[in-house]
């Protein structure tokens, strides 16, 4: 009957997770990534975990899949070679950037130059002109468009995208140039701007249409390969992607629009996190997704995770939804060392990384890591279980050696300061989510995951006041639960940008209507049903002036009910709340969004047996480590043989396959009816 | 007399020993702090200058005034000294006059607000930031008339007042400046926001205080300006020599027809103290480009490129500031007599930063960075839209511009960047969107960048097409004494101004005027100054110098300051590129650490026939006490 198979593809690992739709019951697997062809490493696993849970290929209904595909693209530099035509007198336009030089005063003097997107001698700028008001200046010179075109061809371009100035009033010009290329340039994929971001501003929307075209031929090919290699191996099923604002979208979509998979891989742990949360009865969570270099944080209110309309790639910032995941370069590699000109204890953003990886790991490591100063203090045990290897303590505990000896402390106190620094930096990265956003985070459940969250969220929450702690089932792999537990989502975008006085409610809610046809084309075309789709949007308000908006989610109907005066309202409402102040200003609707979303499955989750709270049945044996200052007695337990309702008292530690929870002194574990870890501050007294 | 600090719970804080790694989350919570207020800045500020540019500066500090967190240091000192009255719990200070905080503020655009931050009736910290106002009434809109003469003229002058008193709202207060303002709205907005900022940062104060306890978060920015201290002191001892070393610069001109004026700096080490001697600075000027320096503020340039290279983690802060002594001469361009206008210190704020890298530099060549701090060019643009539609709307544009970036010991100077910390350019569609013009032309300047193994960045050509009738002014500079190259790279391109007017006419304009009449449909071309270049030209990769021909930041022409022959599709020809180098190379004689290309005198006889405009008049001083002051 029904399977659905999560899939993520990491930088290190490649971990799936088979979910049968009916019973919850799910099997997981992790398999080595292989860069050079990652349809290798899947089809690996897929064997693997069919045969675990002994399931044809041809049962697997939905194949559904986070992948970092474009990202990398980005990041490395291995995208498309894109021709850019742009509007003369502006060639320079992503040379220039926003002239922007990020850091403090004289930062400057260090910063690396980045190389545009689309290489300065790859960039044509052709006459004619749109006005701000939509008006056509100047006619579009076509011969010039043509020989730009031709000259594009001979330096070897793989795809062509045109962004002109104000083509997000009228895209006539962009829209010719399209024909034109069609003749001289047939075949070439074409991107133009106001169709991939009708929005104000040359740089993003060039910047964005610019992303879409170098990622495309690579996530084309990537997918068309991955799609015939599972046909071959009779995986039937439809193959969808994650798209960074955590919905899913048909692998064909996604080859047309790759700049919405940009940062699929993070969204899939937030996602994930929504499924857990979900059924351990939480619905604010801020989510820790702690790996090797860095750590990601994102806060969900109401099960409802927060986007924001831009997607941080390295150095650049395209205009596309995505989760709001805000990262730090703190994580289980990132390197402790102490500057002998200030003497303080850094811990990061350098990253030993997987080679060579914390000394423990014993592959070469030499300086000392978080990773670490966690065996050190005895979070991680030597013996892993389920891990192939001894972690090499003395090793760890050597270069841990070398802080304490800058710092003049003992070795304990070197080892707790890297992971309470650690904790810190990942602290300010929850605060920047939840406390700068006007969030309460005592009103928020903090979930760890990733292969060393559940070390590091106890300490975490203690910090932020938020509890529980959880350590959610298969904290692992929690990337691929949630690939496989999401749904359907498009959206389109529009600038509005008129004073709210200078509009009205029926104005507003024909441009809504029609966005929303749009996007509901879009999924019925991905083959989602009519019936199965419902639709949201979105308005961005701000004082007339302001660079920055508040977005407000609204339905026709609440705009019938409620008019402009209930969206102004709200948007007043929240303005306080963020910034503590109200303006007399006129308010300006100035963009507006429309959600399609596919039906959420529901699916249900694997109960475990029930225990009588004693959890000594899975206890693998008696343990030390360091803590509130002292060495501790610690129990540590096999979580694959805890029962639900089972109470472990911190401090404690709880192994499995893929991922080592701690509790910390002062704190006590249950175990709720499906697996997951919830840690809570004992009572006072 | 100096301000009275009134406090209901006047026990001391008790001095504890911190241990590193408290200290190093206090330190990362004061910084984190610091960045929620630039981002509650600029999320809710409405002119462009704030909003879209960033030019707002944020500040923490201990409750004796040293700034623990932020950028160009405290200025809560003086202003302690200089203000007459009380400092209680509910108090906001607003103030805006350069002469009431010794300069710490340096011209009357720049609104500052500071909150004194108590818990449980104590002082804890303070939490200011200070912003440019878009306008502040006076001669110009804009407020920054190149013509004044007296600070008079530069609009509203506010002297330490108190917005709130007692957690009471001076209504009157605000409503009498804001009556002084052209752009009411605007200033209102922006003062929200920097009010707004100064809270969030207050709140974050005291949650730590809570957190980790008063007395460890005060003893915690003790050891933070201790921990400053130290590092300072042992940066101080192994870079700085007691030889006395010297590095000069100008202004070209001061919009009077009046240049260049000469700024120059002396540094030499006593003991473990750092000596900035500004002798030999010429006087004052009679127009507005005088810069009232602080002497702190200048103390933490210094330290900022100091220890730049060495921790770049470290939160900044105040605490080596008795190292190092600042000597200013009284009546100097750095610090007039009142009532001397300040408004257009921008260029001499900048040129301070050319200086400090070239003082600093030239005992270690290596980490010497060519000049490009060397203005920071503005537009103003004002008048009654009268289009279609509009109905004789009022418009004032003020716009800070980029040049290039210079030369750099890492490699080439981006082109068209900012060299100030967190400015942002306006997107063009924006503009366009909200102002009557058109912006034709937006890129780079070709070969406006230094020649060198690295070179500077390109300056840019801004071409605006204005779409209403109105006024113009511009204030730039180094237009006459070019940005210079260091380690054999030549300078940077100097900046010029040119009018195509409706008739057909072009006029080249000066890097300083104001009140230019512009009508419907003309045009101009802004282009700032390019980089200075870092290394030897000879030395750079031929097929790079032609990469860049192809991508139009280098001309053929341009080339051959590369030793590099190349055709327009930056095609090398490889023989005669090494016969031309080789000829260079014979002719050119030894490099100089620095080339600031000809000397005054020289560029005064070619001025015109190189610039369009007529040379500047050497200024002379009359005064007994500023004729000292320039030796």
């Amino acid at each position: 009957m029904g399977y659905r198979l999560g899939v993520d593809v990491g930088g290190t690992f490649t971990d799936l997770l088979l979910f049968n739709d009916e019973t919850g019951a799910f099997w997981r697997h992790k398999t080595p990534s292989t860069p050079h062809d990652s349809s290798e490493g899947i089809l690996i696993g897929v064997e693997a975990i069919t045969k675990e849970a002994d399931v044809a290929p041809s049962e697997i209904e939905y194949f559904l899949h986070g992948t970092t595909v474009a990202t990398n693209a980005v990041l490395e530099g291995k995208g498309a070679k894109v021709g850019l035509i742009v509007t003369e007198g502006y060639r320079d336009v992503m040379q220039i950037a926003r002239s922007f030089v990020p850091g403090g005063l004289a930062a400057w003097i260090v910063w690396p130059k980045p190389q545009p997107l689309a290489h300065l001698e790859d960039t044509i700028d052709v006459p004619g002109r749109m006005g701000a008001d939509g008006k056509e200046v100047r006619p579009l010179d076509e011969d010039a468009v043509r020989a730009a075109m031709r000259k594009l061809k001979g330096q070897g371009i793989e795809a062509l995208t045109v962004s002109l100035i104000n083509a997000y009033v009228n895209g006539s010009h962009e829209q010719r140039i399209g024909e034109i290329a069609a003749e001289e340039l047939p075949g070439l994929p074409v991107s133009l701007s106001h169709e991939v971001l009708p929005e104000m501003q040359e740089y993003e929307r060039t910047l964005s249409t610019v992303a879409n075209a170098a990622v495309r031929p690579v996530v084309g090919k990537y997918v068309s390969n991955l799609r015939n290699r599972l046909e071959q191996e009779g995986l039937k099923g439809k193959l969808s992607l994650l798209r960074s604002d955590g919905g899913l979208m048909s692998s064909q979509k996604a080859e047309e629009h790759p700049v919405n998979i940009l940062m699929s891989g993070p969204a899939g742990g937030v996602t994930g996190a929504l499924w857990v949360g979900k059924n351990a009865g939480l619905s604010n969570i801020l989510t820790l997704d702690v790996g090797g270099t860095s750590t990601d944080v994102a806060l969900i209110e109401g099960l409802e995770a927060r986007r924001v309309r831009t997607t941080e790639v390295g150095h650049l910032s395209v205009r596309a939804s995505a989760l709001d995941v805000k990262t730090v370069g703190a994580g289980g590699g990132s390197i402790a060392h102490v500057p002998e000109l200030t003497g303080a204890l850094r811990v990061g953003p350098e990253s030993a990384g997987a080679v060579p990886g914390p000394v423990a790991y014993g592959k070469g490591g030499e300086v000392p890591t978080v990773t670490d100063a966690n065996v050190v203090l005895g979070y991680l045990p030597e013996d892993l279980l389920g891990g192939a290897f001894q972690l090499d303590r003395e090793g760890a505990k050597k270069a841990v050696q070398t802080v304490a000896d800058a710092l003049g402390v003992g070795l304990m106190e070197a080892a707790r300061g890297i992971i309470d620094i650690v904790n810190e930096n990942m602290f300010g990265a929850l605060r920047m989510i939840s406390v700068q956003q006007g969030y309460d985070p005592r009103e928020f459940a903090v979930m760890g995951f990733g292969g060393a969250g559940p070390l590091h969220v106890n300490a975490v929450a203690k910090l932020m006041g938020s509890w529980p702690a959880v350590s959610p089932v298969s904290p692992g792999v929690l990337c691929a639960l949630g690939d496989a537990t999401t749904r359907m989502r498009t959206e389109t975008a529009r600038s509005f940008s008129k004073l709210a006085r200078d509009t009205n409610k029926a104005e507003l809610a024909s441009v809504l209507t029609e966005m929303e046809q749009q996007t509901r084309a879009e999924l019925l075309a991905d083959g989602v049903p009519e019936g199965a789709i419902t639709s949201a949007f979105e308005v961005d308000v701000r004082y007339a002036g302001q660079a920055f908006e508040v977005p407000l989610t609204i339905d026709q109907e609440l705009l019938t009910k409620d008019g402009i005066d209930g969206i102004l309202a709200r948007f007043d409402e929240e303005h306080l709340r963020l910034f503590t102040f109200n303006m007399d200003t006129p308010h300006e609707i100035v963009n507006l969004r429309a959600v399609a979303l596919g039906e959420a499955p529901d699916l249900p989750a694997n109960e475990l047996e029930k225990g009588d709270g004693d959890p000594s049945a899975a206890k693998i044996r008696d343990h030390t480590l360091w803590m509130d200052g002292e060495e501790r007695a610690a129990v540590i337990y096999d979580r694959a043989k805890l029962r639900q309702g089972d109470i472990i008292s911190g401090p404690a530690i709880i192994t499995e396959m893929d991922s080592t929870t701690l509790v910390e002194n002062g704190c006590t574990a249950t175990v709720d009816a499906v697996g997951n870890i919830l840690i809570n501050l004992n009572e006072k007294g | 007399m100096p301000a009275q600090i009134i406090q209901s719970n006047t026990t001391p804080f008790e001095k504890l020993d911190i241990d590193p790694v408290t200290l190093d989350i206090i330190e990362n919570a004061l910084r984190n702090a610091r960045i929620e207020m630039d981002a509650t800045l600029v999320r809710t500020a409405m002119s462009p200058g704030i909003r879209e540019q960033g030019d707002a500066f944020p500040l923490i500090a201990a409750p004796s005034g040293e700034m623990i967190v932020g950028q160009f240091g405290s200025y809560i000192g003086p202003f302690l000294e200089g203000y007459d009255g009380t400092v209680e719990e509910g108090d906001m200070i607003f103030l805006s006059d350069p002469y009431s905080v010794g300069g710490a503020i340096s011209h009357s655009n720049d609104w500052l607000v500071l909150l004194p931050v108590f818990k449980d009736g104590r002082l804890v910290a303070y939490t200011s930031m200070f912003g440019h106002q878009s306008d502040i009434g006076g001669m110009v809109p804009g407020s920054m008339p190149i013509g004044a003469t007296s600070i008079f003229q530069e609009g509203v002058r506010i002297p330490p007042v108190k917005i709130w008193k007692n957690g009471e709202y001076n209504e009157d207060l605000m409503k009498l400046v804001m009556h002084q303002t052209r752009t009411p709205d605007w200033c209102q907005a922006d003062l929200n926001a920097l009010i707004a900022s100064c809270r969030v940062a207050s709140n974050r104060v005291i949650e730590m205080c809570e957190r980790f306890g008063d007395d460890v978060y005060y003893s915690a920015t003790k050891e933070l300006l201790a921990r400053n201290h130290r590092a300072m002191k042992a940066l101080i001892s192994q870079a700085i020599p007691t030889e006395k070393a010297s590095f000069e610069d100008y202004i070209c001109d001061d919009g009077k027809g009046y240049g260049p004026y000469k700024i120059k700096c002396t540094m030499w080490r006593e003991g473990d103290k750092v000596i900035l001697d500004f002798d030999g600075t010429d006087p004052q000027s009679a127009a507005s480009i005088n810069f009232f320096l602080n002497e702190n503020m200048f103390k933490m340039f210094f330290g900022i490129y100091m220890i730049m290279v060495f921790d770049p983690q470290i939160l900044f802060n105040d605490g080596f500031y008795d190292l190092i002594e600042v000597r200013i001469p009284e009546g100097s361009l750095l610090k007039p007599h009142f009532p001397a206008a300040l408004s257009g210190r921008t260029h001499a704020l900048g040129r301070i930063f050319d200086i400090l890298g070239g003082l600093l530099g030239q005992g270690t060549p290596e980490f010497l960075n060519a000049a490009g701090f060397s203005s920071s060019p503005h537009l103003f643009y004002s008048g009654w839209d009268n289009r279609e539609g509009k109905e004789r709307d009022w418009f004032q544009l003020f716009q800070i511009g980029f040049g290039g970036i210079p030369g750099r010991p890492l490699g080439d100077g981006p082109d068209g960047h900012s060299l100030w910390p967190g400015f942002t350019n306006v997107p063009n569609e924006f503009l366009e969107r909200y102002f009557p013009l058109r912006i034709e032309r937006y890129a780079t300047e070709p070969d406006s960048g230094g020649a060198g193994l690295h070179r500077g960045g390109n300056g840019i050509h801004m071409t605006y097409r204005f779409l209403a009738d109105g006024e113009i002014a511009i204030h730039d500079d180094r237009w006459f004494v070019p940005p210079w190259g260091v380690n054999g790279g030549h300078p940077g391109m100097r900046a010029k101004k040119v009018l195509e007017r409706a008739d057909g006419t072009t006029e080249i304009v000066g890097n300083k005027i104001e009140d230019v009449s512009v009508k419907e449909g003309e045009l101009l071309h802004f282009i700032t100054w390019g980089g200075g270049g870092w290394g030897d030209p000879l030395e750079r990769d031929p097929e790079l110098v032609g990469l860049e021909i192809r991508q139009g930041l280098v001309t053929p022409e341009g080339a051959a300051n590369y030793g590099v022959v190349a055709d327009g599709e930056g095609v090398i020809d490889a023989a005669a590129t090494e016969a031309l180098r080789g000829k260079m190379r014979a002719e050119r004689g030894e490099l100089s650490l620095f080339d600031y290309g000809p000397a005054i005198e020289t560029l005064r006889a070619n001025c015109e026939s190189e610039t369009g405009l007529p040379a500047p008049i050497q200024p002379v001083w009359h005064d007994q006490d500023v004729a000292e002051a320039a030796e």
